[in-house]
């Protein structure tokens, strides 16, 4: 029995673990790692992330002689910190095959009600974390819906991506809110100790190595991949389904109220339309690190690929003297659907390719 | 507890590559920054706090214009005018703009500017602080914020280019209906909708203008709310009509209800008899004007507020004005300006549209 599955021990249990496990690494990679290690590592999402992000970089730098400097990094990284902070948790929402399409909203109204709580008096340090409450509790409306009454997330989170934006402008109108503290402001807009890497990245990535540790390495993690595998088999082996889908919802919503707050100290402006269109980029960046759309699939460390390789293109594309901003949107699209196209197509092709070549192996070993 | 297996490792060596991808990045980027930081100080010190009138207009000027959103046609006219300027002025202006209005859509694009480093920057602002932050850092590094149409935060740029002042707009206007009326008999003001800052604005300059002893016999009866909706502002027109039968005459301060005030009119028996004028779009109001309906109707010519901030970007850069009140430059074809309060530059009063002239303007 593999060591992965020995908390569970219902013969469902280890379908649902076996499956989660399976569908997580490459075929080759249960063949000998002594001849088959490379061609693992050949055949793995990441891999071809970071080939693409090796590829870009000479390109953008044709682009613009600006994109292989320090202040690319700087700013372009500022710009996508909401963007990648978002991502993490949802990471953990698709592989359990779910989605939360609200994230970008849910930004906008922390930062609305950040914005009115400001003009009601209270401290900064208050105002963060009951935004961040507020963003758990949205979350948590979205994680009831879904598992309480069974909606699919699709339809729910749609549905909340118009609601908690329509919410935002009711709690403070086409007004902002511009005059923050300053010494709060700088901490978001600023750079980490006289590095190149700004602050608020580097709150990122202390939630990247929180929640690679959370899906990764510890019992809650596995039961999420087992969830998005196979969640009837999931719920048979005792796992709690519903308990686990609305804790991630919680901390969906939480993470995006938290990116509200640092898009709203970040550039001294809380407003109810921060962030519009943000959840785009966001659901592209997960699918694109390799994360199924289906659930049971993906990795942290394949998403912030995803996230350096769609930060850099649009870097490159924002640098451009002659590219315009509408091939941002376009080059976007076209790897949302082909993220979620290619890695099912590099599966079969690797189907294909194993059992042509490891069946004298299989023949064998067992 | 948790076995570190095969899978576990593999996700660590992912993200291990993530990382030292990462801070390659940062790293490669790092011995630029120095020199990249200081030729921005030293462009900043070398243009120094006085304004030299004389200074020739730099050769090869690169300008950036930032709509507040693409694919806006009235914000393609004023950039067109941006454009205008600099290729009469030796420079080149390109557009770069986000596809979304959001308050922070501008800010990625502002920060990727500022490292192509252009002489100036003509900004359309969304929200007039979130973009400030990133105009100061374009400020530091030497280039010049021109901000156009809609203001951003005054530390946050050199000059201010609006297109008409509230003062203006409602002086203009009553003018426009009493020459229309000969000083004499009723008027209604079909509006937006009631709580419209601007709208409230120019009406209370109306309001105010018309105490003036020489508009004496003109009355004001009624201001209505067509709330920006085609159908509602007919409507108003409409009941306005109805409602007083010696209405002479309607201003419409606002594009959708001043052409469908014309609509109405262009169909009923008033046609000619009440007169209308407001704040129009040529293209909208041209049918009117050729069928008799309208005489005049007002606006600012957009491409002319392009044309001018474009003209204050090159007299910026080149040392000629700082932005202080009370300089004085000339921008090209449109003659004189000087700098007012609060670093605003006005491009003057409203223009009026009538039949002579409309052919002229297609926007």
């Amino acid at each position: 029995m593999p060591a992965e599955a020995e908390s569970v021990t219902t013969p469902a249990a280890d379908d649902a673990a076996a499956a989660g496990r399976s569908a997580d690494t490459t075929p080759d990679a249960d063949a000998p790692r002594s001849r088959e290690g490379l061609r693992a590592i050949a055949g793995r999402w990441e891999t071809l992330l970071v080939a693409l992000f090796i590829v870009l970089l000479p390109i953008g730098q044709a682009i613009s002689p600006e994109f292989l400097t320090s202040d690319s990094f700087t700013t372009g990284s500022l710009d996508f910190s909401e963007i990648a902070l978002m991502a993490l948790p949802l990471t953990l929402v698709v592989v359990a095959a779910e989605i939360d399409l609200s994230v970008a909203s849910v930004l906008g109204l922390s930062s609305a009600l950040m914005a009115t709580l400001w003009n009601g008096g209270l401290p900064l340090e208050l105002i963060m974390p009951l935004c961040i409450v507020a963003g758990g509790l949205c979350g948590a409306f979205n994680g009831l819906l879904v598992t309480r009454l069974g909606l699919p997330s699709l339809a729910v989170t749609i549905g909340t991506l118009a609601l908690f934006r329509g919410l935002a402008f009711v709690v403070i109108g086409d007004d902002s809110v511009t005059d923050f503290p300053a010494v709060w402001t700088d901490r978001a807009f600023g750079n980490f100790a006289g590095t190149a890497v700004p602050n608020v990245i580097v709150l990122f990535a202390v939630l990247a190595v929180l929640f690679a540790v959370l899906l990764h390495f510890t019992p809650f993690g596995r039961s999420v991949f087992a969830i998005g595998a196979n969640e009837e088999a999931a719920f048979y082996s005792g796992l709690r389904v519903k308990r686990i889908k609305l804790t991630l919802f919680v901390l969906s919503g939480a993470v995006a109220a938290l990116a509200g707050v640092v898009i709203s100290l970040r550039n001294s402006t809380a407003a109810a339309n921060v962030g519009v269109g943000f959840e785009l980029t966001v659901v592209t960046a997960v699918l694109l690190g390799g994360v199924s759309i289906f659930g049971g699939r993906g990795t942290i460390g394949g998403v912030i690929l995803a996230l350096l390789l769609l930060g850099g293109i649009q870097k490159a594309l924002l640098l451009s003297e002659s590219i315009s901003s509408y091939w941002i949107q376009i080059v976007t699209g076209t790897l949302l659907v082909s993220s979620v196209l290619g890695p099912n197509l590099v599966r079969r092709v690797s189907d294909a390719r194993r059992r042509h070549s490891t069946q004298p192996t299989q023949e064998v070993s067992p | 507890m948790i076995p570190f297996g095969s899978r576990a490792r593999r996700h660590l060596l992912t993200t291990t590559i993530a990382a030292v991808a990462a801070l390659a990045v940062a790293a490669c980027g790092s011995t630029k920054n120095d020199s990249s930081s200081s030729s921005g100080s030293s462009q900043s010190s070398s243009t120094g706090a006085s304004a030299n009138a004389e200074a020739p207009i730099k050769k090869g000027l690169k300008v950036v214009s930032i709509p507040k959103q693409l694919g806006n046609p009235y914000e393609e006219f004023e950039h067109s005018g941006v454009q205008e300027a600099m290729k009469e002025l030796g420079g080149s202006d390109r557009i770069q703009g986000s596809t979304d209005a959001g308050a922070s859509s501008q800010v990625p694009i502002i920060n990727s500017i500022v490292q192509q480093k252009p002489a100036a920057i003509v900004i359309a602002g969304n929200d007039p602080n979130a973009v400030a932050p990133a105009l100061k850092q374009a400020a530091q590094r030497g280039i010049k914020v021109v901000a156009m149409d809609s203001d951003v935060a005054p530390d946050a740029r050199s000059v201010f280019v609006n297109q008409v002042t509230t003062k203006l707009v409602g002086q203009n206007q009553v003018e426009s209906i009493a020459k229309q009326i000969g000083n004499k008999g009723q008027i209604a003001i079909l509006s937006a909708t009631a709580n419209a800052t601007n709208q409230n604005a120019w009406i209370k300059v109306m309001k105010d203008t018309l105490k003036d002893p020489k508009y004496k016999d003109i009355k004001l009866v009624k201001v209505a709310y067509g709330d920006d909706d085609d159908q509602k502002s007919f409507q108003q027109m409409q009941g306005l009509i109805q409602a007083y039968p010696n209405l002479k005459g309607v201003i419409s301060p606002t594009t959708v209800g001043v052409a469908a005030a014309a609509r109405y009119l262009s169909k009923s028996p008033e046609k000619g008899k009440v007169k209308l004028t407001g704040l129009g779009f040529p293209n909208q109001m041209r049918k009117f004007v050729d069928d008799g309906t309208v005489d005049e109707f007002q606006l600012w010519v957009p491409k002319d507020v392009g044309y001018l901030a474009g003209q204050a970007a090159a007299a910026l850069a080149s040392g000629r004005i700082t932005g202080k009140p009370g300089e004085t430059f000339t921008a090209g074809r449109l003659g004189k300006y000087t700098i007012g309060p609060n670093s605003e530059i006005v491009l003057g009063p409203l223009t009026t549209f009538n039949k002579e002239n409309i052919g002229k303007f297609d926007f």
